[in-house]
């Protein structure tokens, strides 16, 4: 179990950043070759101001129609991504291992505070699971993909928290933790949640059209 | 996936009876490689069926959440299916996916305001619907108006002559109310080219009429072309036909760059702006469009506000004013429809929701121009806008759009609410002062 | 062609006519036009209840009609106007109409034997005539008129085959083609765009739609071996006969000449191609990338650009050319890869000197007029005036003017800019 363990945080570590940061690279080069090359005319309208514009305006939960119209759905986006990105950034457990290996440091959350954010991301997934099973539209929409990128994070933190709490084989959901953690990272570049690398490309592309050329909210 | 709401439609039958499945999958790769890029698959990608946008959808309001009408739902349908299956569809498929792309969406983009990572549902099934047309898969009654385009250069199959004919007749009869009324054609250096499309002289001369009276009463030096390209509207845009897109808009640009105008002022019509504003100006190159043109709405405010119209009296009765999608989300002119709506109104009453955030009238983005197999489709499609123009419980509609018109029309029809429509022309002809005739 | 050298061309100032004295005898006077010599003013005037007629320096045509429009002078300064009487129309030439009344008739143009070249409609079916007389052959339509240079020979595109509503079918299957002189090619198509004349009058290439997706060109008939994905107006070398057209292929657009591309597809537009008199050039304009266009010769593009690049003109010896750039509402004049440093509300086509050494155009500056040669405006504006003309020796310009409410002409010497 131990030379699972440090092969997981080892080795497979290194590959799965590796892959995280390099594939996630190739990814926004290529795509913006490929913009280059046959979106010229897309390209070409980008601007600065309203791209930020909507962004921000995007980033308001009660600030557009899409997140009124969907209250619970935008509270749970909100507090699952919110969650998404400070845990793991912040987690006493991570940082330890940053420490560990590369000798740098910061702040860190206290495991409780974690633990609940924790606890409160696998709830999300679990309203998003439900969503995903009860609610029509929704359910007409989604793939296997549209799964496995919800049950990728939803089983990181679902492990991490299971290897806090010391339930079932600790070490055994450590290593599942983590290998799930890692399986995300490098499942980023390469599935629906290349949505974090494009996401907001998107969005301040659809704000400049409609800022910059149609003079009209995309909000 | 069933489709079960399969309409019969000549141009789609004929279509889909010429197609293999190996011209199918060339023809969807050649579109897929040859004429989309990062957009098409960002949009791809990133969109995570979260639904969001369902309730954005007219068509999936008004069908009780059928999930097939949300707006991701739809692309589901076609584009998404089509990747899924890299291009290996069958024909059936394909008309599905015509009937979906050219009859269960307008292009209004109001899902716009929903999605949270941007995708743009109308660039998709403006896609899809390049793609079918270059499978001749097309809705007969649009394919034919895009035959007139490409014969005529105008919407209507409008031989030169009768352009020209209609123009001098509506001109002549302007003259028994005005009698120094004048149409000048051609006229070299003029301030304004008026353009306008061409179901104004095939059936609605009273728009020119109207507006020709008001550039006179208002001392407007304006001009119209006795040639071809007077024609500014683009039903290719919307069958998917990009290249006589950008003919179209080629010649209506140069007929007024060489007449050496100042400017364009264009008729109340949505989908054309779009054409000279959106889209076709970029297929040509330009950017934004070679001469500017500014759409009747913001003219006629330019008018009131200058002081060069003015008004016998105002609408007394409360009026409600649809928010055309093409002029509003596609050009932002709420502000000035509203201040124009006010000017001639003593009781404008909103509908909701309004502004941007207007729900569509179901015709525009060709979906009217689909004929009469498909008025079925827009009718029970958009019972929301019947039931949001009832809720203002008054008796007519402003619509500064030729489509929209037609579309709140036969919705008041359908579903007799007993509203009269109307375009800010109409209103400011009968509103305004007009000289004593003996 | 006008003979310009038989016209007047002392230098001075000369007023033709005193136009502001017009509105009080009539009840409105219309556009002035003016005859390319200078000699000539007319107007289309109102002279009493539904009355109209045209105005030539201050005489008026001997009879009244329903209505005169489309007032045009022909190179050899006789004033043409379509004419309304009865509900039916007419070509009025220096007051005299055609013996022949049509159901509608427009489009005049003017070929350099003097003739005079009208569209026609006539009971419902279309063709054209020269000098009021019409085609053997009607068609259902017609449309894009083109007269060969001597003025001989006119082509339109016409529909030889009835349709009916919303028939796609039929319309797919081609019933477009393109008639000479009323003779229709035996091939049909699905569209053809804007016949031409080559420069002996001989042969006629157009644009051709072959199916909903494939474009060509043809000559007499015959279409290239190639198609591209759309296609503009071709035109012929004068000297050798060949013909060029812009092509787009794969999204792009370049040049090709009898089929063969010759310039490679990588511009966002290409349109308005123009050779030089020698055959020996092919200028025309280009947008490098979306929103940015320019001038290019033999394919390559000018260093200077605007958002909107029009009306090309190219010098007589073919080295040098000028077109109008157009930013938002401001024109500039560019020239052999310079822009001029002055901008105007309004430029028109740039004229060259008959020996290439000079450019003028004429051009508005706030609500007046004047000419600005090789960049340097004429001394004086005007309420009003016409695009310029250089002697045959290169050494004047005359302007045409309406000045303080007189009709001028100017003969001025190129040293005056
Ligand atoms: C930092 C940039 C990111 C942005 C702007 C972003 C934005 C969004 C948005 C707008 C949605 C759709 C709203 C919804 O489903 O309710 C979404 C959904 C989702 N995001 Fe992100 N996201 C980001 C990063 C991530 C990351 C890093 C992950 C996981 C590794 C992730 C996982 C998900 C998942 C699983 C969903 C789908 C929820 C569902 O099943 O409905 N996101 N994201
Ligand atoms: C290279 C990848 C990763 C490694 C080596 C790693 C390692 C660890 C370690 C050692 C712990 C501490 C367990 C404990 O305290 O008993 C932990 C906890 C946790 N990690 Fe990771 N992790 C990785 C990636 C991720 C990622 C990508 C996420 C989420 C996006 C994540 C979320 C969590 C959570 C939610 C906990 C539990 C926190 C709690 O309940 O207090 N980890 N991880
Ligand atoms: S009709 Fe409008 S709201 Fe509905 S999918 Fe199409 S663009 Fe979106
Ligand atoms: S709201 Fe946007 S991301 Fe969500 S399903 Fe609709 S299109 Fe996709
Ligand atoms: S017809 Fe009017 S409401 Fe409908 S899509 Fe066009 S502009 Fe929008």
């Amino acid at each position: 179990m131990n030379s699972i363990y440090a092969f997981v945080v080892g080795p497979l570590a290194w590959i799965a950043w590796g892959v995280f940061i390099f594939g996630s690279l190739y990814k926004v080069v290529s795509m913006y070759q490929l913009a280059k090359a046959k979106d010229g005319s897309s390209l070409h309208y980008m601007s600065f101001k309203y791209g930020m514009r909507s962004i921000l305006h995007w980033l308001n939960p009660v600030g557009t129609l899409g997140w009124q119209s969907n209250p619970y759905t935008a509270l749970v986006t909100f507090v699952f991504h919110l969650c998404l990105v400070i845990v793991p950034l912040f987690l006493m457990g991570h940082v330890v291992l940053w420490d560990q290996f590369f000798g740098i440091t910061w702040p860190t959350l206290p495991d409780t505070i974690a633990d609940i954010m924790s606890i409160v991301f696998v709830a999300c997934c679990v309203y998003f699971g439900l969503r995903r099973f009860l609610q029509r539209d929704v359910r007409f929409l989604t793939t296997g993909k549209d799964w496995i990128a919800l049950a990728i994070p939803a089983l990181t933190f679902l492990f991490g928290v299971l290897a806090y709490h010391q339930i079932g084989n600790d070490k055994v959901m450590l290593v599942l933790h983590i290998l799930c953690g890692e399986i995300m990272l490098i499942s980023i570049p390469f599935s629906r949640l290349s949505h974090m690398l494009f996401g907001f490309f998107t969005r301040a592309y659809m704000g400049s059209e409609f800022g910059g050329v149609r003079h009209s909210k995309d909000w | 996936m069933t489709f079960d709401r399969k309409i019969e439609d000549a141009g789609l039958t004929r279509g889909v009876s010429r197609l293999t499945p190996q011209r199918i999958e060339d023809t969807l790769r050649q579109v897929l490689e040859g004429e989309t890029g990062a957009k098409l698959k960002l949009y791809a990608e990133t969109c995570m069926r979260c639904g969001m946008c369902s309730e954005a959808c007219h068509y999936y309001m008004s069908h009780d959440g059928d999930p097939s009408y949300s707006p991701a739902g739809k692309v589901h349908q076609t584009m998404g299916e089509i990747l899924r299956k890299d291009c290996k569809v069958t024909p059936e498929f394909v008309y599905q996916m015509a009937q979906i792309a050219y009859t269960e969406c307008n292009l209004c983009r109001r899902c716009v305001h929903y999605c949270p990572l941007g995708i743009d549902t109308g660039y998709i099934m403006s896609t899809v619907r390049r793609m079918c047309h270059k499978l001749g898969v097309t809705p007969q009654y649009i394919q034919d108006t895009a035959h007139s385009h490409a014969a005529t250069m105008n919407q209507m199959w409008l031989k030169d002559d009768e352009w020209m004919d209609t123009l001098q007749w509506q001109e002549d009869e302007a003259r028994d109310e005005m009698p120094n009324l004048r149409i000048p054609l051609d006229k070299e250096g003029a301030e304004i080219y008026y353009s306008v499309i061409a179901p104004e002289p095939k059936f609605r001369t009273q728009l020119i009429y109207q507006a020709a009276f008001i550039m006179n009463e208002a001392g407007v030096d304006f001009t119209m072309p006795t040639s071809p390209g007077w024609d500014n509207s683009d039903m290719c845009m919307f069958s998917g036909d990009f290249e006589m897109m950008g003919r179209l808009k080629k010649i209506h640009f140069e007929s007024a760059l060489d007449l050496k105008v100042k400017k364009i002022v264009m008729g109340e019509c949505g989908h054309a702006f779009r054409s000279i504003y959106d889209q076709g100006n970029r297929w040509d190159g330009w950017d934004m469009y070679p001469i500017e043109v500014v759409h009747s709405v913001e003219f006629f405010w330019e008018l009131f506000e200058a002081g060069k119209i003015k008004l016998r009296e105002k609408f007394h009765e409360p009026i409600t004013i649809h928010d055309p999608c093409n002029i509003i989300r596609g050009r932002g002119l709420m502000e000035q429809s509203r201040k124009l709506a006010h000017a001639l109104c003593d009781n404008v009453v909103e509908m909701h929701p309004n502004l941007e955030h207007n729900y569509c009238c179901a015709a525009g983005g060709g979906v009217i121009n689909c004929g009469p197999p498909f008025k079925n489709v827009r009718m029970k499609g958009n019972r929301i806008k019947a039931e949001q123009l009832k809720a203002t419980g008054v008796k007519t509609i402003l619509a500064p759009c030729h489509n929209c018109h037609g579309g709140l029309e036969d919705l008041v029809h359908y579903y007799e609410l007993g509203m009269d429509i109307k375009f800010f022309g109409d209103l400011i002809y009968d509103l305004m002062e007009k000289p004593e005739v003996e | 062609m006008p003979n310009a050298s038989t016209w007047d061309w002392n230098p001075g100032r000369r007023e033709v006519q005193d136009v502001s004295s017009w509105s009080s005898k009539f009840e409105w006077v219309e556009e002035f036009q003016a005859s390319s010599d200078g000699e000539k003013v007319g107007a289309v005037v109102k002279t009493g209840d539904m009355e109209f007629t045209a105005c030539v320096n201050g005489k008026v045509w001997d009879e009244r009609y329903e209505r005169v429009f489309y007032l045009k002078f022909s190179p050899d300064s006789r004033l043409t106007g379509i004419i309304q009487q009865d509900g039916e129309w007419c070509l009025s030439v220096d007051g005299q109409h055609w013996p022949e009344t049509y159901g509608y008739i427009w489009d005049t143009t003017f070929g350099s034997n003097g003739s005079i070249v009208c569209a026609v409609q006539q009971d419902g079916e279309y063709g054209m005539g020269v000098d009021g007389v019409l085609w053997e052959n009607l068609f259902a339509n017609a449309n894009n008129f083109a007269t060969s240079g001597d003025g001989k020979k006119t082509a339109a595109v016409v529909q030889i085959a009835p349709l009916a509503q919303a028939d796609i079918e039929t319309f797919q299957k081609g019933i477009y083609t393109v008639a000479v002189n009323g003779e229709a090619w035996d091939n049909v198509f699905m569209n053809c765009y804007t016949p031409v004349f080559d420069a002996k009058s001989e042969k006629v290439a157009c644009q051709i739609r072959r199916t909903l997706y494939d474009y060509t060109i043809a000559v007499d008939g015959k279409i290239w071996q190639r198609e591209f994905q759309c296609v503009w107006d071709p035109c012929f070398n004068p000297v050798s006969g060949a013909v060029a057209a812009p092509v787009r292929l794969g999204g792009k657009w370049g040049m090709a000449q009898d089929g063969e591309v010759i310039w490679p597809a990588e511009f966002a537009q290409c349109w308005h191609q123009q050779y030089s008199a020698d055959g020996s050039k092919l200028w025309a304009i280009v947008a490098p990338k979306l929103g940015t266009f320019t001038v290019a010769k033999d394919g390559n593009p000018w260093n200077i650009s605007a958002p909107v690049v029009i009306d090309l003109s190219v010098s007589p010896d073919g080295n040098r050319a000028s077109a109008l750039g157009k930013t938002g509402y401001v024109y500039t004049i560019m020239c052999d890869g310079k822009v001029w440093d002055d901008s105007y509300a309004m430029a028109w086509k740039a004229v060259f000197s008959p020996d290439s050494t000079k450019v003028a155009a004429k051009v508005e500056k706030n609500g007046r007029f004047t000419v600005v040669l090789d960049g340097k405006p004429y001394g004086q504006d005007f309420d009003q005036c016409w695009e310029p003309i250089f002697s045959p020796c290169s050494t004047k310009v005359l302007i045409r003017a309406i000045d303080g409410g007189k009709f001028v002409r100017i003969v001025a010497d190129v040293s005056d800019f």
